[in-house]
């Protein structure tokens, strides 16, 4: 169990190392600009965000084992349990990564790497390791979001949106497991998750969503995620692709979905858990817009519902013409790939938009998929790339044409909207090929063939997902 | 003594065990999840754009172990109960049996056949 004993240690390492540091922190001192605001008396918060904001959470965490499903409809019979566990193990080493240090990386007020122009690439409070800062006294104490014209008090706690954010964490590493099914080294997995997200999804979430990043100074929009979560995973998917190379028989031995019944009710939760994750975004909205759950809330509601109907009927007809079947898988995919689209456009475009940008990702994403067959070793087993990449790299670049709110969009925007998805890809895709190369190398990411043959349900896990006889 | 192997259209089963029953044979063993090709063509499965060509339907395939005097009568039933006109009916192979013992009792020959 080498391979096991390696991940093992690796948390044990991550976690004394960052726990020396934090027994030095110094006790939770002044706010600073995306840091937790003083207050949070009972008296002051506002109850509907909170409690929105909660639901959110929850609804996001559900995103989980619906994406599980979804991936795991998708692969062969004898894979299944691994690809739902590969999905559900970053519920339980992210979301202690998280609060031991992700949060800390990604949503702290102080930098640890900034410009003179006061550009952060990186958070660091060492009160926020471990959430000491959320101690008997400041549990309560407010997260403040906005943009930068000014930090503002949200009266949501401050652990609500700490919460919130550690699920987003949490599915963007498990989104990257399309891409490694059927040949993934579990052990090495979780290595390899534990660094990316330290190293790759915490800076850029800062970049992107922290009021001091640099991308959001810089002016980029991504309302929920389309440059941090979807583009993050599509591109650092296709890097992994590189290195694991494609699985034993591919393109020769029939490797079809072993259940699509599994992955439309994945898709079905992944749908309602994603009202939780755009919705719930209204949490960084500027001091005009206050309360969060309000208007803006309710905006990237109808904005989600909208788009995913529009991408995922998009994709059942582009498909009924091209192939002669609307399919159950298609209809499926189309409506993750509305999902994605609208992920970065959802509090910033209005309505009737919304049906367009749907549209246009639902058909984006359908010839996203075929992508991977101009090259024979790609095999990008269930579309991470072919979707989530395609798909948030399509609705970062939409929002810069399509946004009222905060700024308009038009050629301007568009042009930031670029750099930031260049800018986080080639991150994302060089931090993603260094991290893998590297466990490759010295511990080996992929399966034997024999394990590859057998199916890693009972190679690795020792067990089987369907005991039918 | 002969075993009797048939491969059927699993729609067909009910009808060919409904047969066998009527001419008296109750003791029949069914696999059913067996795969076979012949003269029916495949057909294909497309799952985001891979197309999958399937050439092994799904079959029934029945294990009969007759005395003799029952073979025609076996024969005919499972007949009866599977023949459609079309292409992939199934087919019938008769085999010789060599031994068949009753495991409870230990009894062998055409008395353990039943």
């Amino acid at each position: 169990m080498r391979a096991g004993t390696w991940g093992f240690a690796s948390v044990v390492v991550v976690v004394l190392l960052v726990g020396v540091n934090a027994g030095r922190a110094e006790s939770p001192g002044a706010t600073a600009l995306g840091a937790g605001a003083a207050g949070g008396t009972s008296a002051e918060v506002d109850t509907g965000s909170t409690a929105w904001m909660l639901m959110s959470s929850a609804l996001v965490f559900l995103m989980v084992p619906g994406l599980a499903l979804f991936y795991g409809g998708m692969v062969r019979a004898k894979n299944a349990l691994n690809m739902l566990m590969c999905c559900f193990v970053s519920v339980g080493v992210i979301g202690l990564q998280w609060v031991i240090v992700g949060y800390c990386l990604a949503f702290s007020g102080v930098s640890a790497l900034t410009t003179a122009g006061g550009w952060s690439f990186l958070g660091w409070d060492p009160s926020l390791l471990f959430l000491k800062a959320f101690g008997a006294a400041d549990y309560g104490r407010f997260v403040a979001s906005g943009d930068t014209t000014g930090a503002v008090a949200t009266k949501v706690p401050e652990l609500a949106f700490v919460m919130f954010q550690g699920k987003f964490a949490i599915i963007t590493p498990a989104l990257i497991v399309g891409a490694l099914a059927e040949r993934i080294r579990f052990g090495p997995f979780v290595l390899f998750m534990l660094l990316w997200s330290t190293l790759v999804y915490d800076p850029v979430a800062h970049w992107v969503w922290n009021t001091n990043g640099w991308l959001f100074r810089y002016g980029v929009l991504d309302f929920a995620g389309g440059t941090v979560v979807h583009l993050l995973s599509g591109v650092s998917a296709l890097a992994l692709c590189l290195i694991l190379g494609p699985r034993k028989g591919y393109r020769k031995e029939p490797m079809s979905p072993h259940s699509v019944l599994l992955t439309i009710v994945g898709a079905g939760l992944l749908w309602f858990g994603w009202f939780g994750f755009n919705a719930g975004s209204a949490i960084a909205v500027p001091a005009s817009e206050l309360p969060v759950c309000g208007r803006v809330a309710a905006l990237a509601f109808t904005n989600t519902q909208i788009a995913a109907a529009a991408a995922a009927t998009a994709w059942m007809v582009v498909e009924w013409m091209v192939t002669g079947r609307p399919t159950v898988l298609g209809f499926a995919s189309g409506m993750v790939a509305g999902l994605v689209v609208i992920t970065p456009c959802a509090g910033h475009v209005v309505p009737w938009h919304s049906m367009i940008i749907g549209g246009l990702g639902g058909v984006a994403c359908f010839y996203g998929c075929r992508i991977k067959n101009l090259v024979k070793s790609f095999d990008d087993s269930l579309d991470t790339f072919g979707v989530h990449g395609v798909g948030g790299a399509l609705g970062a670049l939409l929002v810069g044409i399509f946004a009222f709110q905060p700024v308009s969009g038009g050629g301007a925007q568009f042009l930031k909207q670029l750099v930031g998805i260049v800018c986080a890809g080639a991150y994302a895709f060089a931090g993603t090929l260094l991290i893998g190369w590297a466990i490759h190398k010295v511990i080996g990411l992929r399966v034997s063939e024999e394990v590859e043959d057998d199916g890693l349900d009972i190679r690795v896990h020792g067990e089987r997902a369907y005991q039918l006889t | 003594m002969r075993l009797i192997i048939a491969y059927i259209q699993p729609e067909k089963l009910n009808d060919v065990k409904d047969e066998l029953f009527k001419a008296e044979v109750y003791k029949v063993s069914v696999i059913p999840n067996a795969l076979g090709c012949g003269q029916q063509k495949g057909y294909t499965e497309t799952y985001r754009g891979q197309i999958t060509e399937i050439n092994l339907r799904m079959k029934v395939r029945l294990e009969i172990a007759v005395n003799d005097n029952f073979v025609k009568a076996t024969v005919d039933a499972i007949i009866r109960g599977a023949r459609t006109g079309k292409i992939g009916d199934g087919k019938i192979f008769i085999l010789p049996l060599e031994e068949c013992i009753r495991i409870r009792t230990g009894e062998t020959g055409g008395s353990a056949i039943g």
